[in-house]
């Protein structure tokens, strides 16, 4: 079976500026990465990549076996975001629904005259059961807690069965026990149902005992490997080009000392972060 | 003989459908309605209401230099409301500038949309009739053929936004994402606000510049306040404006005050009444 994302010498660029170069990377069928790297590394700038919304500057992707383009029917998508504000007055179950259909032009027909309508409302139950939003699925999104919201994003992401699912910091903005649950809720997808999923990701440490592999990026290239391999002194130093030190706490956190902000990030937790 | 409103209703409606000026103002209201209370909860949903309000106040000058020159008023209207549309639309465009350099924008147009509108209205000698029926509407006016060229824009309106409803939904509440799914967002945006500016057009001409948001925005918001469901709210937003229009040129005909000023009152009455039920009903009614 072909790889899920491939990258040989890789180059990527926005706005006619480098963000990062050659980079060669394989993430395999079924696996669960984390992209990780300081903020202006390029960590979303890879989604683009693999999106199809950016060509790379140099080098080859492909994504599923094919190009990124015509790869994007079989991926699922999940942007940065991106939360509802109250007054957005459409039921979680709409935005879900938007995810599978709401690309097709004309109106939709009621379930009470079309099969496929009432397969298409199936689907979009059976999603929300998955992620476990049945509870609040009927209610306006902007009445709903953050870690809802993201679930019923994911459900979105999810529910024309991607073969690959893309989340750009889904745990960003949740608090802890949301960020531990949906991290569990996004292995158990990556597990149960042979989804690959590339989780992009601030802190390492919500996810770091479900993943199979990380993906790095920063001062301009990236590295991939298992978490342990990658997340080490000695690695992170030569892709910094400076002393890094990764510190294990007794529970078995990992910490990264001493990174040099890339750009003009001023959130003083980067420090003590992957 | 002034009509006298009583107990009969059917005496009401005869009476209310004596004239012809009565009967074409009654369709040209349904017609009006329908077609902003579909587009306005778009509108409302894709938070452009400030955009609505501009392409209203575009039409003022675009009525008045219209009048101006002689040529029919409708021209002016539909020109004025075209090219406000795509003057938004390049301003929205720049999307790196955020909502509020997108607003302020959008105000510098409107203030000099006004502008031009007095200017226009001074050169032809500032009848004062002719001013406020450009800000607050002709509704006893309209002619016949006013009556069937507003039914072929609001089909045109209505097939179009049949056609792009899903998408545009998407795009408006999940834009990024209904980006990565392959909808055209920009040139969704682009079609939405000519489409706006076809329907304030048609609408203003009815209402006048400045009433026009008495069927665009507040059947709209009263709809989306009381319900999360797309397909219901859209429904309820097209009855709602349909009902106000129709009401307020009922009591209008019975009483001293003019149309304009009931629609208004109507609309706002029950936006208010649904905003003191769903905010006293609690969480169950606003979740419906």
């Amino acid at each position: 079976m072909t790889e899920a994302i491939s990258l040989s010498g890789a180059a990527a660029s926005r706005g006619g500026s480098p963000v990062w170069s050659g980079v060669d990377l394989a993430i395999a069928r079924g696996e669960f990465v984390a992209v990780l790297g300081p903020n202006g590394a390029g960590k979303s700038t890879f989604l683009d990549l693999v999106l199809g919304l950016l060509a790379p500057s140099a080098g080859a992707v492909s994504v599923l076996g094919q190009a990124p383009r015509a790869a994007r029917p079989r991926i699922g998508y999940l942007p940065q975001r991106r939360s509802f504000d109250t007054s957005t007055r459409v039921r979680g179950v709409d935005v879900v629904r938007l995810g599978l259909d709401g690309a097709r032009w004309g109106l939709p027909l009621p379930a009470a005259l079309s099969p496929s309508a009432r397969a298409a409302a199936a689907k979009v139950d059976e999603v929300i059961e998955l992620v476990g939003a049945s509870a609040y699925a009927e209610r306006a999104i902007g009445t709903l807690s953050g870690g809802e919201q993201q679930r019923l994003l994911i459900a979105q992401a999810l529910v024309r069965d991607p073969e690959l699912l893309l989340l750009d910091e889904p745990l960003d903005s949740l608090d802890l026990p949301n960020q531990s649950a949906v991290a569990a809720l996004v292995q158990r997808i990556c597990r149960e149902r042979g989804v690959t999923v590339v989780l992009v990701a601030h802190d390492v440490n919500p996810i770091l005992g479900y993943l199979d592999r990380v993906v790095y990026f920063a001062g301009g290239r990236g590295v991939e490997g298992p978490p342990r391999e990658v997340i080490r002194a000695d690695v992170l130093s030569r892709l910094y080009g400076a002393t890094i030190e990764v510190v294990e706490t007794p529970s078995g956190r990992l910490i990264v000392v001493g990174t040099p902000d890339a750009g003009h990030c001023t959130e003083d937790h980067e420090q003590v972060m992957v | 003989m002034s009509p006298r409103l009583s107990w009969d209703l059917v005496a009401d409606w005869e009476q209310l459908t004596t004239y012809p000026f009565m009967v074409q103002a009654l369709e040209a209201g349904a017609i009006v309605a329908v077609m902003a209370g579909a587009i306005g909860w778009f509108m409302v949903l894709r938070r452009q209401t400030f955009a609505g309000h501009t392409l209203a106040v575009i039409s003022f000058p675009g009525a008045a230099a219209a009048t101006l020159a002689a040529i029919p008023v409708a021209f002016g209207y539909f020109g004025a409301c075209g090219l406000g549309a795509l003057a938004l639309a390049a301003f929205g465009g720049e999307e790196r500038g955020g909502r509020s350099g997108e607003s302020a924008a959008i105000g510098t147009l409107q203030a000099f949309a006004l502008g031009l509108g007095f200017l226009f209205v001074g050169l032809y000698g500032g009848q004062l009739a002719g001013l406020e029926a450009l800000l607050f509407g002709t509704f006893l006016g309209i002619t016949e053929s006013q009556v069937v060229t507003l039914l072929c824009i609001a089909v045109a309106v209505l097939t179009a936004l049949a056609v792009l409803g899903r998408p545009l939904l998407f795009a408006s509440i999940d834009g990024s994402v209904a980006r990565a799914g392959g909808v055209p967002i920009r040139l969704l945006g682009v079609v939405f606000l000519l489409l706006l500016g076809l329907a304030v057009a048609a609408t203003a001409q009815i209402t006048g510049a400045l009433l026009v948001f008495a069927l665009l925005v507040t059947p709209a918001a009263t709809a989306q306040l009381i319900t999360a469901r797309p397909g219901r709210g859209l429904v309820l937003s097209v009855a709602l404006a349909f009902a106000v229009s129709w009401l307020g040129l009922g009591i209008a005909y019975f009483s001293p005050y003019p149309v304009g000023f009931w629609v208004t009152s109507l609309s706002f009455g029950l936006y208010v009444l649904a905003r003191l039920a769903t905010s006293g009903a609690g969480w169950g009614a606003r979740t419906a």
